[in-house]
This record gives structure tokens, C-alpha cells and sequence, in this order.
């Protein structure tokens, strides 16, 4: 999976820290080292081996979530919007999405999505005796379904209630494909492709007299 | 250090407090206007299909902010705090010229019969529906008013149920797009009356600013070519060209003062340093729609207003209603997209009123343009929520579903209300709006046959598949929010007379929706604006003849 996209405004260092840019160092030269970084990647030596010649460890890629939820939630988003002839949700940065707005407006929704990822891993274990990941895909969406319909052992769930998690996470998975790229997901207007929009659209073109019947 | 004194203090600069202040200084009188929030423009957040004032998952785009929740009866005896992006919230804006920065600028007329419901329909229990005490003909001028000064185009030619006016809008109509043109030709196989949708919007170039291009981003933005009037763009700089004007942005109202003697003698406020302010003046006139100038009123109190200013018979913050939007979906084989903004263009007002067995109706219009986020929540009864079906239907059907909705006219609820709430205050420390009730059941009954008309509609324009939205029956308010200072001419069943004069209070006036006995089965904007004339005028000219002091 590619990094996240720099986001205006919002700790630019730590997305492109992904590719191992050390403090103090200029972001011009994080952005050369990140185009080497994926060179490097394609070649086979990844981003982490960059960072170890350095001599530094590598930050943490996820600004709020731990690697394992943001890897939960990864599987997640795929189901929710999977991968066809058009990239999924995952594909497409809904996690870098979801990651980054709880550093700001999903603030609120930080508790839920650490009990709510745990109690959901939980639920996997017990029902379906293996971690979501590594579920056949008809139990993967079985596991999905039960959740939704609040269905799943009610003692691994308190607050949030597994309905009111699995509508959060959807709500913003949609939002993470299908909304506009600045806030993280949508890579590449991936989704306004897919349906064919012309994106961006140029603000101030005169679009009289496009309508015919 | 003391403000100079003024004639009038105007709280709020939207629809109705942008209209009132250019009124008052144009007569003559000096004026401040409080507004909470400040200037705003396409630019503030551009063309985010997340963040605007329509949808609102990451914030508003033009205000408020999470300083100013609000409380919520969620379930009987439930009480939950909300944050001004949350929809229970039922916000507006806060900015500079409110909701007429970022709406979709539909520009309706209320019809006669709107301003005399009950005399036509008569009040059914559990409402409180009542005729307003002004007449669709003392209004008209006002109407006309507003058309001429903020800039309306349209043409009510094709709609033989449009109330009676004196004068053709200042705009030729905006042309269907491709919905509308189908739209079109369906109806008149249905033998209804289509036209084009009246917008507050320029379909040529008007009052010093530009054509509208008709791009996407429109309902739920500030225009990125300020070719949509709003009071921010039109009449608020005309008050400031005066120079009897001076507009105070980021300035949080609290308290408006009432004397021993039942004077309003000025109106406390936060500036935009939050320092605590005074400014004294003649007369006050409210504007800061329906939930927060009741709760205005209601944190107002005195010796002699101990439960709010205006409040004596416990009127101020009932009623509050909106809209019981109805309408249908249906699905086409061709594409119908054509990505001209923003969308909505035709409508037919042949279910507006007189509907057998039924009180009121809504006028039906095709929709604004739904971004593909917002589309990924629109789908038949029963569809997928997600998976692989789920996307497969937004690939085949973005561009092949059309949407008819109506703002069906809602029975006014005591219980459905505004108060106060005894304990959570916002971030300056004023108590904050809380707000309770439910809608009428009627108008669920109402909002049935309205889709069911629009569901007839799109199926005779080919649709292959429809199916019916309906309205909740929980609490109503949202961007439409009105009614929660109903003007009438008795003191005990209303809030203000019919100039918008605070009964008991004779130097306090409200401009705003807070005013509507009812809603109509229309957007409500340009009715608004017509009675910021209205109560402007009045104002001037009771001024003027020395009978305000």
C-alpha cells in the first residue's frame, strides 16, 4: 500500500515520516527521499531498510490508530467497499482517512473505535475461532453482518453497541472513498472515476447549455 | 469604556436581519448589527464534498463551531448534548448573511392560502394552527421588494396556481436542465403545470455581480462566482454604504436588557475578543432565527419578564416547525446526469393546496445535485448498505436516478419548542437553546400523498423503479426553522404583533422566521426577506414619527 498523501495544514512531517524522514530535515529533501524511498520499494528494499540505514527508527505510521486496528480496519473498509474492476475502499486510503479525522473532528469517536475494534476482533475469535483477517471471505462477511444486525455475543460488546459501531465505521469508509481527496481517502479521485465524473471539476467553466434531453 | 449609543441594534446579519438593517439605515437611523459569526466565500473551504453546510460529516463550513452545542430531547426525559454538525442539531449558519451564503436559493411566494390555514382548513387537534394576522396581499409588496432588490430570476407565467403580483421577476427564468426537461414533458402528460423553479440567483447578470455558470458546487456553498444573492452580497453592503451602519462580526449576544418600565435599552454581547460588551440603543430588532432568537428571549429575563423577555403568556419558543419533506426516487435506464448546477429547475404547484381530505401540500421540485457521498446513503428499501452490490449499484445508478421532493407545510406543535437548558452552557457561558416535541401526525398523512405524487411523476418521466422518502415524526426545525415567535394580534396566543413588535416590549422586534404562524409548503427564504421589509418599514417610519423612543 502506498503512504497517505501530505495533508495541507495537519503535521505534513509525519505522513511523509512514513518513508523515514528524520527530524530537522527539510521537506524538500524528504519529498527526494521519499520518490527514492519508493524506487527503493520497487526494487525491493522498502521504506523501513531506508530508515535503518539512517539510523533511525521509523515513526509510527498511524497518527491515532495502532498497527493492528489500522490493519483490522483495513480488512473492514475492503469488505465494505471491496476491490473489483475499480480499487476498494482500502485501496484508496479510507483508513488514512478515518486515521487522520481522529486527530480532528472524529475526536470524539477515538474510545469507539478502539473498544469497538477490540470488542469486533473478539467477536471473530469466539464466533468464527480465527482473527478477521484470516477468515474465508463468506465468513469474513458473515462476521460483518452479525455486527450490523447486532447480532454477535452481546457480552463482548458495552459502548459503543456493535450496531452502533459497525454504522460509524461504514458511514466513514463511505465518506473515505467516495468523499473529496483533501481529507485523506479518495486517492487519486479514484471513486469520481470509477462513476465517470469529471473531477476536479473546474471551478468558473460555464456549463450553460449542457443540458439536452 | 462605553459604546456610543445607537438607534438600533440588529442581532444576527441573515435573511431577515440583513433586509431589516439595510431598511433602518437607508430611513436614517444609526445601526449595529451583531453577527456571531464572520465573512465567508467559496474560497473558506472550496468545493469539499464533506465539509460544507450541507453535508456536514467533517464540520460546517460556514458555522457554527463545536463552542456552540445545543441539547436535544433524544427520548422522553432524555436529554443529549449536540454539536452544531450533528443533524439533531437543526442548524443554519453562522456568518455573515447565514443561510443565504450557502443555500440553493429557491425563491418562493407563499400563496393566500398559506397566511389563512385555519380559516380554510381549520385546526385540528393537537395544533396549533392559526391564520396570520397580515394577508398575502399586504405582503406582496414586500415580496416584489425583495425580488427587485436581492435579484430573483424566474417566471410564474406557466404556474396558474402562483398568488396574484404586480410585477415580472427583475431575471428571465433559468432553462430546465436534462431531469427538468424530461420532468417536464412527463407533467404535462399528467396534465399538471410545470415551471421553472424561482431562484435568488442571477440567470443574467444583475446588481453588479455575474451570471450563474452553473457548476456543481452551489446548495451547500458559497458560490464560487457570486452569482447567488444572498443578503451578505446584496443589501448588508448596501447598509454599509450609508455609512449609518456598522457591522460587528464574531459578537455573541447574551442578553438583550429590559427596563422597570418595559424598554429595551440595549444588548449585551461577546466581541470577538469574548470581551464583555454593552451597547446601548433605541430599539432592538432580533434576527437570529427561530431557535436562537427564542433562546435569546428566553435567557432576557427582569423584574418584569422573569421567564424572558416577550414571554409573559409562555409563547416564546413554541411551534417551532420546519418541513415534512416528502418526495420519491426513481431509477432510469438512460443516464440523466448531465453535471449542470446545481440541479433543481422545475417544480409544479398543482398539490399545494386543495387536496382532497387533506390539509395543505407542498409544492414538488426535481433536487439539488447529490455528490457521490452523499448518493452512497440513497437507496431502495431492502438495497445492500455495502459490499460489493452496494458499489455495483452506485456505478450503475449515479447518473440514472432522479430525485422530486416537497417541503410539505407542517401543523404548528405547542410542545414542540425551544427552551433553555438549566445546565449546559456554551462557550461564553450562556445557557444554551434546548430543544423538544415532535411533529404533527398529520403531517406524515400529508407527506404520503406528496410522494406519492412525485412517485407518479418520475414514473410517467420512465422511470422503471421508484420508491417514497418520508418525514419522521420526531422533532422538526433543521435550515428551514420557524415559528417560535408567532405574530398575532392577541397577546396571549402570540409573540409579537404583526409588525414584528414584541407585545408588552414596543422598542423589541423580531425579523425572522421565528415570526411564521406557518411555514408554507415552500422554502421559506424570500418570505422572510419580505417581512424584513415589512417590519422595516414599519420600523422607519414609527421611528421617524417620534412613536418609538
Amino acid at each position: 500500500m502506498q503512504p497517505p498523501p501530505p495533508h495541507p495544514g495537519e503535521r505534513v512531517g509525519e505522513s511523509v515520516a512514513a518513508e523515514g524522514r528524520p527530524a530537522g530535515m527539510s521537506r524538500r529533501a524528504a519529498i527526494k527521499l521519499g520518490v527514492v524511498g519508493l524506487v527503493g520499494a520497487a526494487v525491493g528494499a522498502g521504506a523501513t531498510s531506508m530508515a535503518a540505514r539512517l539510523g533511525r527508527a521509523p515513526k509510527p505510521r498511524w497518527r491515532r490508530l495502532t498497527d493492528a486496528e489500522a490493519s483490522l480496519l483495513a480488512d473492514i473498509c475492503e469488505e465494505l467497499i471491496p476491490r473489483d474492476d475499480a480499487p476498494g475502499a482500502a485501496d484508496v486510503g479510507a483508513v488514512e482517512y478515518i486515521d487522520l479525522q481522529l486527530c480532528g473532528p472524529f475526536a470524539r469517536h477515538r474510545q469507539a473505535y478502539r473498544r469497538g475494534l477490540d470488542s469486533f476482533a473478539r467477536t471473530c475469535e469466539e464466533v468464527f475461532r480465527g482473527p478477521f483477517g484470516g477468515l474465508a471471505p463468506a465468513d469474513r462477511i458473515r462476521a460483518l453482518r452479525l455486527v450490523e444486525q447486532g447480532a454477535a455475543p452481546g457480552a463482548l460488546w458495552g459502548d459503543p453497541s456493535q450496531q452502533a459501531f459497525f454504522n460509524l465505521v461504514l458511514a466513514h469508509t463511505m465518506q473515505g472513498f467516495y468523499g473529496s481527496p483533501r481529507h485523506g481517502g479518495n486517492r487519486d479521485y479514484a471513486s469520481y472515476r470509477m462513476l465517470g465524473l469529471d473531477y476536479p471539476q473546474l471551478v468558473g467553466q460555464d456549463r450553460r447549455g449542457k443540458a439536452r434531453a | 469604556m462605553s459604546l456610543k449609543h445607537v438607534n438600533a441594534v440588529v442581532v444576527g446579519a441573515g435573511a431577515g436581519g440583513g433586509v431589516v438593517a439595510k431598511e433602518l439605515c437607508e430611513a436614517g437611523l444609526s445601526v449595529v448589527i451583531l453577527e456571531r459569526g464572520g465573512w465567508v466565500s467559496f474560497e473558506t473551504h472550496g468545493a469539499d464534498e464533506l465539509l460544507n453546510q450541507r453535508t456536514t460529516v467533517l464540520g460546517n463550513a460556514y458555522g457554527p463551531d463545536d463552542r456552540s452545542p445545543r441539547v436535544v430531547e433524544e427520548a422522553p426525559g432524555k436529554w443529549v448534548v449536540v454539536m452544531a454538525n450533528d443533524e439533531a442539531y437543526s442548524n443554519n449558519a453562522a456568518c455573515v448573511g447565514s443561510g443565504t451564503v450557502s443555500y440553493g436559493a429557491m425563491a418562493w411566494r407563499f400563496m393566500e392560502q398559506d397566511f389563512r390555514l385555519r380559516s380554510i382548513y381549520g385546526t385540528p387537534e393537537g395544533s396549533t394552527l392559526e391564520d396570520w394576522p397580515i394577508s398575502y396581499g399586504e405582503l406582496e409588496p414586500f415580496y416584489e421588494k425583495a425580488e427587485q432588490e436581492i435579484g430573483v430570476s424566474g417566471d410564474m407565467s406557466k404556474n396558474p396556481f402562483a398568488p396574484p403580483r404586480r410585477r415580472p421577476y427583475p431575471m428571465p427564468a433559468f432553462p430546465y436542465n436534462r431531469e427538468g426537461l424530461i420532468l417536464e414533458a412527463a407533467a404535462r402528460r399528467l396534465h399538471c403545470h410545470p415551471f421553472p423553479i424561482p431562484m435568488l440567483r442571477n440567470s443574467v447578470p444583475y446588481g453588479g455581480r455575474n451570471a450563474c455558470v452553473h457548476n456543481r458546487y452551489c446548495c451547500g456553498f458559497a458560490c464560487p462566482n457570486n452569482a447567488k444573492n444572498g443578503t451578505h452580497n446584496t443589501v448588508i453592503p448596501r447598509a454599509l454604504a450609508t455609512g449609518n451602519c456598522e457591522l460587528r462580526t464574531r459578537s455573541i449576544a447574551s442578553e438583550v436588557m429590559v427596563d422597570d418600565g418595559g424598554f429595551a435599552r440595549g444588548v449585551r454581547y461577546f466581541d470577538g475578543d469574548e470581551r464583555a460588551q454593552y451597547q446601548t440603543c433605541d430599539l432592538v430588532v432580533l434576527s437570529g432565527g427561530a431557535i436562537e432568537t427564542a433562546r435569546l428571549l428566553l435567557n432576557s429575563r427582569s423584574h418584569l419578564f422573569p421567564n424572558g423577555a416577550g414571554n409573559r403568556f409562555d409563547w416564546v419558543g413554541r411551534n417551532l416547525q420546519g418541513h415534512a419533506y416528502s418526495g420519491a426516487f426513481g431509477e432510469f435506464e438512460e443516464e440523466i446526469f448531465d453535471d449542470v448546477g446545481p440541479g433543481a429547475t422545475i417544480a409544479i404547484s398543482d398539490y399545494s393546496h386543495g387536496n382532497a381530505g387533506l390539509r395543505g401540500g407542498a409544492v414538488l421540485c426535481n433536487e439539488f445535485i447529490r455528490p457521490p457521498y452523499s448518493f452512497s446513503g440513497i437507496r431502495p428499501p431492502g438495497s445492500a448498505r455495502w459490499g460489493k452490490e452496494h458499489k455495483d449499484y452506485q456505478r450503475r445508478f449515479f447518473k440514472r436516478t432522479v430525485a422530486v421532493l416537497g417541503p410539505v407545510q407542517e401543523m404548528p406543535v405547542f410542545g414542540a419548542r425551544v427552551q433553555v437548558d438549566p445546565a449546559v452552557r456554551d462557550h461564553w457561558g450562556i445557557p444554551v437553546a434546548r430543544l423538544s416535541g415532535h411533529r404533527h401526525p398529520l403531517d406524515l398523512e400529508v407527506g404520503r400523498f406528496i410522494s406519492a405524487q412525485a412517485e407518479r411523476w418520475l414514473r410517467e418521466a420512465g422511470a422503471f423503479r421508484t420508491w417514497g422518502t418520508l418525514p419522521g415524526l420526531g422533532l422538526s426545525g433543521g435550515q428551514h426553522q420557524a415559528g417560535t415567535c408567532r405574530m398575532g394580534d392577541d397577546p396571549k396566543t402570540s409573540v409579537t404583533n404583526k409588525f414584528g413588535q414584541v407585545h408588552d416590549i414596543e422598542n423589541l422586534f423580531i425579523s425572522d422566521a421565528s415570526l411564521h404562524v406557518n411555514n408554507g409548503g415552500f422554502n421559506p427564504v424570500l418570505t422572510i426577506m419580505a417581512l424584513g421589509y415589512w417590519v422595516g418599514s414599519y420600523i422607519g417610519t414609527a421611528f421617524k414619527a417620534g412613536r418609538i423612543k
